[in-house]
C-alpha cells in the first residue's frame, strides 16, 4: 500500500466528510449545487462522499447523522452579484436570515439547520456554500457567471478537504 | 393596517408560512363586520394539463407526479386508474395491495409532516416547528422518525423518496418480493406506536368551539378504508360513480387566485381530506384506529375542522396498520403488470390523496396519445370551505389584537393542510379594519 494510500485509509476511519450539492436541474441557476457535486464526485477521496439533494432539508438532516463534517452547497437569491460565492460556518451561526429563504419547501437549507441545531443533530462542522444566481426560470444550464463561480467552488472545497484533513 | 373614521381594519398575510408552495390571505373588517376575505394562491399557474396533451398514456403517472413533492404518489395513483378505466382493465390481487402500501407510505409522511411540524406550533402558540423543538424536542424527533417511516415505504416500493419512479399504468415496473417488504414490518410496528401516542398527544389540545355544516365528500369503498377506489359520496346526498364527477362538480375562474375554485353544482362549497374520510368511513378503520378515535373522544360527525389534527394522527394510525396488514398477506405476484393495448376512450381516477379525492380524466386516442386532460387537486377543492371557514371565525374572534387574529386565521387555514404546488393553477394574509 503506497503513502497516499495509507493516508487515505487512515482519514476514512477518523474523518467522515459529506458534501450535499441542492438544487433543481430544471430551474436555470438552481441547478449550481448539483452541477458542482457532480464535478467533485470524480475528484475527491474515498472518505469524502458526494450527496445530490432537491432541497427536502428532512432527507438531508437524515444523510448527515454519520457525518463529522458536513458542506452544503446551494444556490441563493440574495442581491448580490450573479456568481457571487458566500460561504457560511454554520456550525457556530445560524445563515443570515436574507440567504435561502426563497424556497417554497416546507423545509429549507435555513430551516433545517435550525431545527437540527435545536435537536443537537448538527455535524461537528457544517460549512455552507451560497451561489449568487442570475436566473432561476424553467430551463436547463446555468448561466455563464455561476458557472464561473462553480468552478470556483470546486477549487475552494478541494483546499476545505485538505485543511479538514490536516486539522483531523 | 390602516384606520380612519369608518374604522376599517385589514389583515394582511403576505406570505402564509407553513403551507406547501405561495399563497396569502387578505381580509376586511368594517366594524364588527366581514367585509371580504379573499384566500389568494399566487404561486404561478403551472400549465399540466395543457402539456400532457400530445403525450403518451404511459407519461401520464411520471408527468403529474411532477406537481406535488409531498403527494406525487397520489397523482401517480389518480392517473394510473385514469388510464386503466379509458382501456378497460383492472389491477387486482396482489398488485392492488401494493399500491394500497404505497398510499399508506404516502398518507405517513405528508400526516407526519403536516401534524408534528406544520400544525401542532399553532396549537402552542409558537412561530415554527423550530421554536416547539426547543421545548418539545422528543415529540419533534418523534414526528420526523414517524415522517421517515413513511418515507421508507415510498422509497422501497417506489423507488424513491419524491417522484418515485415504480409506478406504471397496469401495475409497477418491478414487483417486490416477500422478504424486501418483511424489511418494513419493525419500523412501521414503532411508527404505528408513535401515531397512537400522537393521537392521546393531539387529543389534549385546546380546541377553538367553531363548528359548520359542511358537506364532506370522500370515496367510499365496500370493504376499504378509501385510497384508491370507489364511489363520491357525501354526507348530504351525493352518490355518484367516479366518471360522473363532471355532471356534479365545476370549476371556477377567480380573478383573485390563481387555483380554479371548485363546487358542487348544486350545492357550492364542499370539504375534503382526513375529516369528510373520517366522517364518511369511520365503519371501515381497523379496529385499533377505531379504538384510538374512541380514546380519543373523537367519533363521526366530527364538524370542528381544527380537529383534524386529530383525525390525520388517528389515519397515521390506520396507514401502519394497512401496511401491516398487507405486509402479512403479501405473496410476490408473478407479473409486475398486466397485459394491455391502449385503446381510444376516455377514463376517470379519483383517489384519496392525503389532503382529500384527488380527479384526474384523460382521453386518448387508439395510439394511447393523450387529447385532453382534466386534474382537480384536493386544495382547489377545499378553497370554497377555507373561504366559508373565515367569514364564519373571524366575527367571533374580532377583539382580538390584529396580530392574533392574524394567527388564528393562519391557524384556520392550515386546518386543510393546503398544498398550494398542487392547486396552481396559491398564501399571504391581509386583514382590513374600517
Amino acid at each position: 500500500m503506497n503513502k497516499n494510500k495509507i493516508t487515505q485509509t487512515i482519514c476514512a476511519n477518523i474523518l467522515r466528510i459529506l458534501i450535499i450539492g441542492i438544487g433543481n436541474t430544471y430551474r436555470g441557476d438552481d441547478a449550481a449545487g448539483l452541477v458542482i457535486a457532480r464535478h467533485l464526485r470524480k475528484q475527491v477521496p474515498d472518505y469524502v462522499s458526494v450527496l445530490e439533494e432537491s432541497g427536502n432539508g428532512i432527507a438531508f438532516m437524515e444523510s448527515w447523522k454519520n457525518a463529522d463534517t458536513v458542506i452544503l452547497i446551494d444556490a441563493v437569491h440574495s442581491g448580490t452579484k450573479p456568481g457571487t460565492i458566500h460561504r457560511f460556518d454554520a456550525s457556530a451561526h445560524p445563515l443570515p436570515s436574507e440567504f435561502f429563504c426563497y424556497s417554497t419547501h416546507t423545509f429549507g437549507v435555513a430551516e433545517i439547520i435550525e431545527l437540527a441545531r435545536v435537536l443537537n443533530q448538527l455535524p461537528s462542522h457544517l460549512i455552507v456554500y451560497g451561489i449568487e444566481g442570475k436566473r432561476f426560470e424553467a430551463g436547463i444550464g446555468i448561466s455563464p457567471e455561476v458557472n464561473k463561480a462553480a468552478q470556483e467552488v470546486v477549487n475552494r472545497l478541494r483546499q476545505d478537504i485538505h485543511s479538514f484533513l490536516k486539522e483531523s | 393596517m390602516k384606520n380612519d373614521k369608518a374604522k376599517t381594519k385589514t389583515i394582511k398575510v403576505d406570505y402564509l408560512a407553513r403551507v406547501e408552495g405561495e399563497g396569502a390571505l387578505y381580509v376586511k373588517i368594517k366594524g364588527n363586520t366581514v367585509t371580504d376575505v379573499k384566500f389568494k394562491i399566487f404561486e404561478p399557474p403551472r400549465f399540466f394539463e395543457a402539456f400532457l396533451r400530445g403525450r403518451s398514456f404511459c407519461e401520464a403517472p411520471d408527468i403529474t407526479a411532477r406537481i406535488c413533492g409531498i403527494c406525487p404518489v397520489a397523482y401517480q395513483m389518480s392517473s394510473s386508474h385514469a388510464m386503466e378505466d379509458a382501456f378497460g382493465i383492472r389491477v387486482d390481487g396482489q398488485l392492488r395491495a401494493l399500491r394500497r402500501l404505497l398510499y399508506c407510505g404516502e398518507w405517513i409522511e405528508s400526516h407526519a409532516l403536516h401534524v408534528y411540524l406544520l400544525h401542532a406550533p399553532d396549537f402552542f402558540g409558537y412561530d415554527d416547528a423550530i421554536q416547539m423543538a426547543k421545548d418539545y424536542p422528543d415529540i419533534v424527533q418523534r414526528g420526523l422518525q414517524l415522517k421517515k417511516t413513511g418515507n421508507e415505504v415510498v422509497i422501497l416500493i417506489g423507488g424513491r423518496e419524491i417522484h418515485p419512479i415504480n409506478v406504471r399504468v397496469g401495475g409497477f415496473y418491478k414487483a417486490l418480493t416477500k422478504q424486501e417488504l418483511n424489511s418494513l414490518t419493525e419500523k412501521l410496528k414503532r411508527a404505528r406506536d408513535i401515531a397512537l401516542e400522537a393521537v392521546s398527544w393531539t387529543a389534549e389540545f385546546d380546541y377553538p368551539d367553531f363548528e359548520q355544516d359542511y358537506e364532506f365528500v370522500a370515496l367510499r369503498h365496500p370493504d376499504e378504508y378509501p385510497f384508491n377506489e370507489g364511489k363520491l359520496i357525501s354526507n348530504k346526498g351525493l352518490d355518484i360513480f367516479v366518471h360522473e364527477y363532471d355532471n356534479h362538480f365545476i370549476e371556477e375562474q377567480i380573478a383573485y387566485t390563481n387555483a380554479l375554485h371548485s363546487k358542487l353544482k348544486e350545492r357550492g362549497a364542499y370539504f375534503v381530506g382526513p375529516l369528510a374520510r373520517f366522517n364518511l368511513n369511520f365503519d371501515r378503520l381497523s379496529p385499533l384506529a377505531k379504538e384510538a378515535a374512541h380514546s380519543a373522544g373523537l367519533s363521526p360527525v366530527c364538524r370542528n375542522p381544527f380537529k383534524s389534527i386529530i383525525v390525520r394522527s388517528v389515519e397515521m394510525v390506520y396507514a401502519c396498520d394497512e401496511a401491516l396488514r398487507i405486509i402479512g398477506q403479501y405473496e410476490k405476484p408473478e407479473i409486475p403488470a398486466i397485459p394491455f393495448q391502449p385503446t381510444a376512450g376516455t377514463g376517470y381516477g379519483c383517489t384519496e390523496a392525503p389532503r382529500g379525492i384527488l380527479y384526474h380524466r384523460y382521453r386518448v386516442d387508439d395510439n394511447g396519445r393523450i387529447l385532453d386532460a382534466k386534474i382537480v387537486p384536493s386544495t382547489s377543492q377545499n378553497q370554497k370551505t377555507i373561504e366559508n371557514d373565515l367569514w364564519q371565525f373571524i366575527p367571533k374572534y374580532l377583539d382580538l389584537p390584529s396580530e392574533k387574529l392574524k394567527y388564528d386565521c393562519e391557524k384556520a387555514i392550515r386546518n386543510y393542510d393546503p398544498c398550494i404546488s398542487c392547486a396552481t393553477h396559491f398564501l399571504k394574509l391581509n386583514i382590513d379594519r374600517e
